[in-house]
Formats: structure tokens, sequence, C-alpha cells
């Protein structure tokens, strides 16, 4: 069976994977720019700079690791969109020419769609190579820096979206959060270590209410915790920076986790999947675990933007024949249901 | 001659009025910079607008992707500098289309830098959110 070669750009990573026409993993690649620390946590050139100069290293290193070559690739697939423009046509332009230099299919992919197809990979951590992290028809999850939403997955090409947040996703709700707290950007990871030590209880951060239906707000628990550093001052809010974040991580965890629920309930389904940066955060995997249904989480680089997840999609995406694809665009926005 | 006016909003809904308010008065080729701190509501101001602006889909904060686009009458930028910290090292065109004269773009944390396409002459107005507590924030909007 012919391999698919898939290529990842949205955002500041640059990734490209292998994997079968069977869903199983062969190679995962993700450059991460790695400019977060050195520059005080800001990224400068963003994207398309750095992608143009990594790509191809990348994609050599995602055949080397899948121990392929071109001549085994059948499919060529490629993140179209959402993301910043600029960015994503580094791949597409790519992709494009890898697949027209060899007369091979290319499959135009989206991103959440992507998120969403990284839990029908095989062969993945403790997986056993014949069975994927969950299959349709499952509630996801997707919840990163710059998405949040609730898919309702019934087949394996597309998926219903029953809410989303109105403001910011839950990666920036962490990120943000850390910052107001002293940490540097991007302080997710480093928020939810802060919080280790704290006491999650100690402070009380209001929860978006009143939303309608299963859509989710993180601007407000963001402003609350702005409003309660601003009337602790500065030393009061760096003794109690543990109870801070903690209490922060809770509200925001006990917010997906509750829409989770009622996505569930609203579907009347026992199975949940989850994926984006944010699936890394440990309280929410636990959250989520005591749920009483079916979690399937897939390791962490495949939860962050990865290219296997896209490839992944690809394989139910009809691939459109060489030449095609050559007019092939991007798209910035648009979380849009693939229905 | 500028004008400036200074307002206060209870609500977020408020915010949003404002900025389909001014968003009436928006064309193509028209930049608008969004200034205040977090959570200040820069993106509730620039969703109101562009509802206005005729966009029906989510609107919601572009720090991460820097950079969304929308469909209205007219194709709407929504950009968030945040992100870049500082534009001296950045690739010059990175944003140009998200400025192209057939646009209005929203410009969020402008103080971070002038991207190549913001030119001086196309800011049609300058809009800055303070927090008054709670839900009320101060809106200066200066044209």
């Amino acid at each position: 069976m012919s391999l698919i070669l898939a290529l990842e750009t949205s955002c500041d990573d640059t990734c490209a994977a292998v994997v079968g026409g069977d869903g199983e993993l062969r190679s995962n690649v993700i450059s991460s720019q790695g400019v977060h620390d050195a520059y005080g946590g800001v990224v400068p050139e963003i994207a398309s700079r750095h992608h143009l100069e990594l790509v191809n290293a990348v994609v050599d290193d995602a055949l080397r690791r899948a121990d392929a070559t071109l001549d085994e690739i059948g499919l060529v697939a490629v993140t179209q969109g959402p993301g910043l423009v600029g960015a994503l046509l580094v791949g597409v332009a790519t992709a494009k020419g890898l697949a027209a230099a060899r007369g091979l299919p290319l499959a135009a992919v989206d991103h959440l769609q992507g998120h969403v197809a990284a839990s029908f990979l095989r062969g993945v951590g403790s997986h056993p190579p014949a069975e994927p992290i969950m299959e349709p028809p499952f509630v996801c999850l997707i919840a990163s820096g710059g998405h949040t939403l609730l898919a309702h997955v019934e087949r394996h090409d597309g998926f219903d979206v029953l809410g989303r947040t109105l403001d910011d996703a839950a990666g920036e709700a962490f990120d943000k959060g850390a910052r107001l707290l002293g940490l540097p950007f991007p302080g997710g990871p480093a928020l939810e270590r802060l919080a280790r030590d704290g006491d999650p209880a100690a402070f009380a951060f209001p929860v978006a209410r009143g939303l309608a239906g299963l859509d989710l707000s993180f601007a407000g628990v963001k402003t609350s915790l702005l409003y309660r550093v601003r009337e602790l001052g500065e030393d009061a809010t760096r003794a109690r920076a543990a109870d801070l974040a903690a209490s922060y991580q809770r509200a925001i965890v006990e917010a997906l986790a509750a829409r989770c629920e009622q996505a569930l309930e609203q579907t009347g389904l026992a199975r949940l999947a989850i994926g984006g940066g944010v699936a890394a955060n440990g309280p929410l995997r636990e959250r989520l675990g005591a749920l009483g249904v079916t979690v399937g989480i897939p390791p962490r680089e495949l939860c962050t933007d990865n290219a296997a997840m896209i490839a992944s999609a690809a394989r139910y995406v009809p691939a459109q024949p060489f030449p095609d694809y050559l007019a092939l665009d991007a798209y910035a926005s648009g979380e849009r249901a693939l229905a | 001659m500028p004008t400036s006016i200074e307002t206060e909003t209870a609500t977020a809904s408020e915010t949003e009025a404002l900025g389909a308010q001014l968003a009436r008065q928006l064309g193509p080729g028209d930049i608008v910079l969004v200034s205040g701190e977090l959570g200040a509501g820069k993106t509730t101001f620039v969703r109101g607008a562009c509802r206005a602006l005729g966009v029906e889909g989510a609107v919601t904060s572009p720090t991460f992707t820097i950079a969304r686009r929308y469909e209205g009458r007219m194709p709407v930028s929504h950009l968030d500098l945040y992100r870049l910290g500082d534009l001296r090292d950045e690739d010059p065109a990175l944003l140009a289309d998200e400025l192209a004269a057939d646009r209005v773009a929203f410009v969020e944390w402008p103080e971070i830098g002038a991207p190549a396409g913001l030119e001086r002459e196309r800011i049609a107005a300058r809009v800055r959110l303070e927090h008054r507590g709670g839900d009320r924030r101060r809106v200066r909007i200066e044209r």
C-alpha cells in the first residue's frame, strides 16, 4: 500500500509526516521554531520565512524517519487553512511542487479536520497498529492557542460543530493568564507547573455562564484574573502566584469539562477524544478521564499542530489529480464543518 | 481636523455597538488601530464592527494566527500583533496582503509596530479601550 506524505505550516511549526494508507503512523516531524525563549516570549519572523527555510529539511527528515523514499509516496497532503495565509502558502506551494514533479494526486485538508483525524491514526504509543485511537462516532474537543471547539464526529470525512469559543481560545487564555502572572509567553505549560503548588479553590474565577448552546468564552476569566492581580498588587500577586495559577487553571478546565459533559449528553455518546495543545494539560486530562466515558487522548506530539493528523484526514478527502490542484489557494478563516 | 470622541460602555454589547457605529463609516483601504491592555475589549469592539460590515461567522481573537480574514460586504482583515513583539526582524511583506487596499483592516496591539502596508494616511481611526472595573470600559475613538 502506498504512503501519504503530508505537510502542515498553518502557524509557527513546520511539520511533515508519513502515514500509511491504512492510517499507520510512520513518521511525524515537528520543527518547533524554537525562538520563543530566545526572544523573551515573542515570535519574530513568524512563519513564512522560517517555513521556507525549514520545509525541505523537514520533508527529508520525515521520509528518512519513515524509512521511505518519494517513490513509495502515492498521495501528497497539505493543510489548506485556516491559518496565517503567508505561512500556509509555503506548505501549499511545496506540496504542489512535490506532487506535480511526480504526477501524484494532492489532498487539501482543513486544519480542524486534521485535529479530529489525529484520533484515526494507528500504531501510536501503546495502541497496537491495528487499532486507531478512536473511531467515529465520538465527541471531539479541540482546544489550542488558536482554536477551541466541540465537534460531533459521526464520520471520517467531516464533523458538525456543537459549540465554539466566542472570543479567546482556551490555549490563549492559558498563555495570557501566564503573562499576567509574570510567566514568559507562551506560558501555558509554565502556568500548569506553577499551579501544582497552588490551591485551586483559593480564588473564584467566573466561568462564562448564560452562553447559548455549547459555546464557550474565555475573555471574561482572563479579565477577572487581571482585576484580581491588580487588587492584590505586585508583592501579593507574587506571593500567591501558585494559588492564582491553580484557581485560574481550574476555571478553564471546569469550563471545558462542563461543555464536554453537555456535548456527550446532547449527542447520547459515551466516547470523547481531545486534540490541540491544551490536550497536554494534566488536570484537563484527569478531569475528562473522570467523566466515566471512554476518553481517547493522542500523545502530545499528535495533539499540537502536526502533519500526521493532516495525512490521517487526507485518507478521507477526495484527492485532486495532477494538474487540477495547481491553482489551489490557502484560506485564512472559517472553522468550517466539512459537511 | 481629527475628531475625538470618548464614551463609557457598561457591557460588552455596548462596546460592540460602538464598533458597529464606527464601521458604518469605513470603506475599502481603511485601517483601524485598536489598542488596550489584555481583556480591555479589543476583539469585542472589532466583532461589533465586523457584524456591521456584514461578517456573519465567528469573530474571535487572532492572537495565535496573527491574522484572520472575513468576508462581509467587503473583505475584512483582523490582525493582532501581540505575539510579534517586535517587527524589526520581521519579513516586511508578512502582513502586506492583509493590509491591501481592497479590504478593511483592524489591527490589535498596533503599538508593537507598523508592518509594511500600514500607511499613516490610511488610518481611518484609532481606538483606545480602558478597563473601568467589571464590564465597564472607557472607549476613545480618534478619527
